[in-house]
This record gives structure tokens, C-alpha cells and sequence, in this order.
């Protein structure tokens, strides 16, 4: 019996149910009767989004306007009258070179971002024209046991996008090879437990600062004959260590909570152990190592901003900390790109390991 | 009541070693069961004396509470034994094994399998020299038997709470097991079903003749069920109350069964038993 797979329900698998709305809206499926489910699931949505932008315009607007008055006032006090009417003039006029450095409006957020994709393209495009032009060069030095030349330009706006994902999917992959194995011997046994928890209670609410000062401290030592960049690694570890604890606790739980009934099953057909964690213990605590594994990963994501800002390893947090620093006239409205960038993967990040859990656990009612 | 009892240990049943030790199949012996509290032992079992011969079928019923479902689960090696011994085929049980088929109460199947690996789960682990199609073969046929040919590859979180339950009973019988224990396996289901699997039961028990001790509620289940129907006195400190043989033959229809002389007389002396 197999199922057709419609786009409706590979979206409602995915947890993004409300697309499906908008197809039945273009294939002109829409009854009446969802006029109210339309209503309340696209239009409210919609109008509530006008809002935040209404507001963050208007919030903008006013802000801009304090700090507009106090830097002419500034002006005024310290270099006199003619000073501060040019000054006006010139806020007035919109010359970036004496803007009120505050909230950016939502134009300039635009703006930003489409000035950060043009350089992305710029930046691509310089990367595609140094590689073609070091191709013959580097084929050479590979064929005589030498480093090729790599291209170590300025990363793009994207590109550091990609190499924060790969720094906490690496942090990610860290947190679930230590997480689950650890939290399977800490379920499958009473003693484990009470001699671990006082280890899980102490670290858990350790902040991810304090955990990238330890790392740095452990790793720096180990790879003091080395003269590579550790700060990825570093940065990695950091993250994984941070958002390990909701998968450990969590699988802990859900391995010993099994449902006493299957424990018996297990008992009375003697399985051994290995049988038992893989046939019947770690199916049934799927959903919860999974719930854990969810919070870890979002948990990776916010932690990983401020640990790379700390780490200098490039990625969205070395970016969003370099504008801060730079202070250019453009630098906040790249911050407010970098932290809706930040919120929109967040979002996708948990969408996809939610579609994960639905595919390989069971119990598709606890998916939320 | 006390005629009644006296009957019985006249034809021995109350009794211990009264069957030859060779026709014994289960033994409890001066059975005890005591839970700790705070305020003192909890006595639930004691003194319990109990002889299952082989290829018998025995229905126990009492009220609940009673210490029907500890003794059960005594026997399957899931609860520890306070005092005295249980054996099977003159052996002291220590631990479940798959030598005691459990039929529980809940079909307790895992959910995330399908029905025959479900079936297979079992089979794998008492035929671990039989190659693996003959196992598929041996879990097929059982589940065949209890009317599941086309929900082989279901999950079992797909199947209703009765064709879940038949899963439990293919489960048992597919390891062959010596004895084979049901908690209340039928209570929790409709009366329509519960009758459909009562007779699912007692044709594949007809063929197996796998000794069977079944905890029940419904008297009608327990006098069409078994050979002997034990009644178990209310906790605490249970023991064997009465004994009644069932004289019905087997293989019994339902029909026959309502229809014969005896049934109301059975039925009268275990509802007297349990309103007493």
C-alpha cells in the first residue's frame, strides 16, 4: 500500500503546514467555509507582520530624531551657530557623512541587505576569477608536493553565513556523539545517574563564555606545536559542550522511562543487552532524545554568535561584531541583516530536525 | 462452602503432591509474597499451594486485589518470590525466561514494529540456530493462525487494540514456551472481540496443548476457557479458596457450552465463591 505524496502533506510533514494555505489560494481550491481558516492563518499573520514593521518605522523615526536634535545641539554648545545650521543642513540633506548613528529603519535594513548580496556577487565573482587564474599555477604546485594558493580575500556576507552552519553542525555532531551514548549508560543505570548528577547540575548552567575560556584554555595547550588557526575548533568544541546538555538529560529520561510493559517483553524473551538498548530501549526514547536534540541544536545556534565574536572565528558572530566595531554609516543596518539572518535559520534549523523526528520515530502525535 | 472445600481435598486438588510428579508441570510451593511499608509488612500471598498438570488449562478468578496479578507475574519470573518456590518441570524457576510465555493485559507490543517483527523478536531469540526464513516461517504461521495474514507488514501502532492483542497472542505461542501465563489479556477489550479472541485462543491452544494459567475477571471466559478453575480468597494473605472442574469436552463450542446442563451449575458455584 503505498501512500501518494501530495505537497500538502510533505509541508504539514515538515511543520510548515500554513504554505499549504497559499497553494489552495493559487489553485483555486478555497471554499467558503475557509474563508475563516484563510483569514486566520494568512491575513492575521500578514497584518501582524505590517505591524512590526509600522511600529519599528515609526520607533526608528523618533530615535532618529533624538539623536539628530542632540548632535546639533552638541554642535551648537561646542562650535557654535554656524556649525550646528550646517550640521542640519546636512542631516537634512541625507549626506552619510553626518547621520544620527541609531536604530536603522526598515528601508535601510533593505537596503543593507541587498547591498550585501551585490557584494557577495562582487566577491564570487573576484573568487571565480582567482581561481581560474591560479589553476594552471596550483596544478603544478600539487604535482611538486606544495601547498596550492588559496584565494584569501575578504569572505562575503554569505559566505560567513556558510561557515557559521558548518561550525555548528560540526558543534552539533560533537554534542550528539558525547550526549547520546552518555545519557543511554546514565538512563540504563540507577548508579550512573547519582554519580553523574551532580556533574550534569553543576555544568549545565554554565554560560557559553565561561565554556569557550575553558576550551581556549585546554586547547591552545594541545595544539601549541601547531601553527594553524584554532579558532574553529575552539569555537566547534565550544558550542558543542554548551548545547549538549538538553540531549543528555533528555535521553537519560527517556532511557529510563521506558514503558515498564516493554521492559517486561525484553525480560521475558531474555534479550541481551545489546538487544535490548537497540530493539527496544532506544526506539521507544527516540521522540524525547529527539526533542532534546532539537533544543540542543537551536541552543548551538544562539550560543554560536557570541562564541565565534569571542573566538574571532569568522562567521555571522565576527560579523556582526566587526560592523559593531566599525562603525560604519551602514554597520546597524547590517547588524539588524545579520540578526534577521540569524532568526530566519534558527527557524529552518528546527523545521528540519523536526521533519528528521517525524521521519524515524514512531509516535508522530508528539511532534510540536 | 465449607462442603465444597472439603469435596476438594478429598479429590486432592487443595493439596499438595497429589499428581504423580510426572504429570506436574507447574508447581508453587507455600508461596509468600510480602511488600515492605513504612507500617510494616504487607502480606499479600501466603501459604499458597498450587499443582498445574501438563496440557491443563487453568483460569484463576478473584477479586481484584486479590494477588491474582502478583502471583501471575511470580511465575513469569517478574516479581520477586518472598518465601517458598515455584517450579516448572521440577525445576526452581530464577528469573522470567522464554520457557514462560507472557500474555499481558495490555497487548504491549512495540509500536515502531511492524507485526511480524513483533513475532520475530521472540522467535529470533529462542531459534537462534534456525535459519531466517524458517523463523519468518514460524512467526508467519502463527500470526496466520490468529487471523493476521494481511497485517504482516502493519506497524503495530497501526492496529486496533484486538488485533494488537492477537499480535501478543502469536507472540506466546511463536516460542513455544512450557507455560503460558495471560493476565486479564481479553479485559480490556469489547465483548464482541473479546469472544472473537477467546476462540482464537482455545483453537490454537487445542492444537498447541501448551499448559496455560489465565487470570480473569469474566466467569463465563473462565468456565469456557479451562479444564480447572481456581478461586483465589481476597487479600491479604491470599491463598487458594476453592477448586472447580470444568467436565466439558474438548474441542468446545460456545454454543454447546451454554446449552449444556452444567454450565449454570458451574457458573452458580463461582458466583457464589466470589459473593461470599
Amino acid at each position: 500500500m503505498k501512500q501518494s505524496i501530495t505537497l500538502g502533506k510533505v509541508t504539514k510533514f515538515m511543520g510548515l503546514g500554513f504554505l499549504s494555505t497559499f497553494k489552495d489560494l493559487f489553485t483555486g481550491k478555497l471554499e467558503k467555509e475557509d474563508f475563516k481558516n484563510f483569514l486566520r492563518k494568512v491575513v492575521v499573520p500578514m497584518a501582524s507582520i505590517l505591524l512590526f514593521i509600522g511600529l519599528w518605522f515609526l520607533g526608528a523615526r523618533s530615535l532618529y530624531n533624538v539623536e539628530a536634535e542632540y548632535k546639533i545641539q552638541k554642535a551648537l554648545t561646542d562650535q557654535g551657530p554656524e556649525a550646528a545650521e550646517a550640521l542640519r543642513a546636512c542631516i537634512a540633506s541625507g549626506d552619510t557623512s553626518c547621520q544620527p548613528n541609531t536604530l536603522p529603519s526598515p528601508s535601510q535594513v533593505w537596503d543593507s541587505y541587498m547591498s550585501l548580496l551585490k557584494d557577495h556577487q562582487i566577491i564570487s565573482a573576484d573568487k571565480a576569477a582567482f581561481a581560474e587564474k591560479t589553476a594552471a599555477l596550483n596544478e603544478k604546485r600539487i604535482a611538486n608536493g606544495e601547498n596550492p594558493i588559496t584565494y584569501t580575500g575578504r569572505p562575503s556576507f554569505v559566505d560567513q553565513i556558510f561557515r557559521s552552519l558548518q561550525t555548528v553542525f560540526a558543534g552539533f555532531l560533537l554534542a550528539l556523539l558525547i550526549a547520546v551514548p552518555l545519557g543511554i549508560f546514565i538512563g540504563l543505570s540507577p548508579t550512573l545517574k547519582s554519580s553523574f548528577n551532580w556533574f550534569i547540575q553543576i555544568f549545565k548552567p554554565v554560560s557559553p563564555v565561561v565554556w569557550y575560556l575553558l576550551v581556549f584554555m585546554i586547547v591552545k595547550t594541545l595544539l601549541i606545536d601547531s601553527n594553524e588557526d584554532s579558532s574553529f575548533t575552539i569555537s566547534f568544541i565550544s558550542v558543542g559542550l554548551c548545547s549538549m546538555w538538553a540531549t543528555l538529560v533528555n535521553t537519560a529520561m527517556g532511557v529510563s522511562s521506558v514503558d515498564k510493559d516493554y521492559i517486561n517483553v525484553a525480560k521475558v524473551l531474555k534479550l541481551g543487552p545489546f538487544q535490548k538498548v537497540f530493539k527496544v530501549v532506544l526506539p521507544s526514547s527516540l521522540p524525547l532524545i529527539f526533542t532534546g536534540l532539537k533544543i540542543t541544536l537551536s541552543v548551538a545556534w544562539m550560543v554560536l554568535i557570541a562564541i565565534e565574536l569571542l573566538a574571532q572565528s569568522p562567521g555571522l558572530g565576527l560579523f556582526v561584531w566587526e560592523e559593531f566595531q566599525n562603525g560604519a554609516n551602514d554597520s546597524n543596518a547590517k547588524i539588524i541583516v545579520a540578526m534577521f539572518v540569524i532568526g530566519v535559520i534558527g527557524f529552518l534549523l528546527d523545521r528540519l530536525m523536526l521533519t528528521i523526528q517525524n521521519a524515524v520515530s514512531f509516535d508522530k502525535t508528539d511532534a510540536i | 462452602m465449607n462442603t465444597v472445600l472439603e469435596k476438594n481435598r478429598v479429590n486432592g486438588y487443595a493439596d499438595n503432591g497429589v499428581f504423580p510428579s510426572s504429570q506436574v508441570m507447574l508447581d508453587l510451593k507455600k508461596l509468600k509474597k510480602v511488600y515492605p511499608t513504612p507500617k510494616g509488612d504487607y502480606v499479600v500471598l501466603e501459604d499458597l499451594n498450587l499443582q498445574i498438570k501438563k496440557e491443563e488449562f487453568v483460569t484463576i478468578i478473584g477479586h481484584s486485589g486479590c494477588g491474582k496479578t502478583t502471583m501471575l507475574s511470580m511465575i513469569a519470573g517478574l516479581n520477586e518470590i518472598s518465601g517458598g518456590h515455584i517450579s516448572v518441570l521440577g525445576k526452581h524457576i530464577k528469573g522470567p525466561g522464554p520457557d514462560r510465555g507472557v500474555i499481558f493485559q495490555a497487548p504491549s507490543l512495540m509500536p515502531w514494529m511492524t507485526s511480524l517483527q513483533n513475532v520475530l523478536l521472540g522467535v529470533n531469540q529462542v531459534f537462534p540456530h534456525a535459519s531466517k526464513s524458517q523463523r519468518k516461517d514460524i512467526a508467519k504461521y502463527y500470526l496466520q493462525k490468529v487471523g493476521l495474514e494481511d497485517a504482516f507488514h502493519k506497524k503495530a501502532s497501526d492496529l486496533s487494540q484486538g488485533m494488537q492483542q492477537r499480535v501478543g497472542i502469536a507472540r506466546a505461542f511463536a516460542i513455544k514456551p512450557k507455560v503460558l501465563l495471560l493476565d486479564e489479556p481479553f479485559g480490556m477489550l469489547d465483548s464482541l472481540t473479546r469472544g472473537e479472541l477467546q476462540d482464537i485462543l482455545i483453537e490454537i491452544w487445542n492444537k498447541e496443548k501448551i499448559t496455560a494459567v489465565m487470570i480473569t475477571h469474566d466467569v463465563d471466559e473462565a468456565i469456557f476457557l479451562a479444564d480447572r478453575v481456581v478461586m483465589m480468597t481476597s487479600g491479604p494473605r491470599a491463598k487458594i479458596g476453592d477448586i472447580l472442574e470444568i467436565d466439558f469436552e474438548r474441542p468446545r463450542t460456545r454454543k454447546a457450552i451454554l446449552e449444556h446442563n452444567d454450565y449454570y451449575k458451574y457458573r452458580k458455584h463461582l458466583i457464589d465463591f466470589l459473593e461470599h
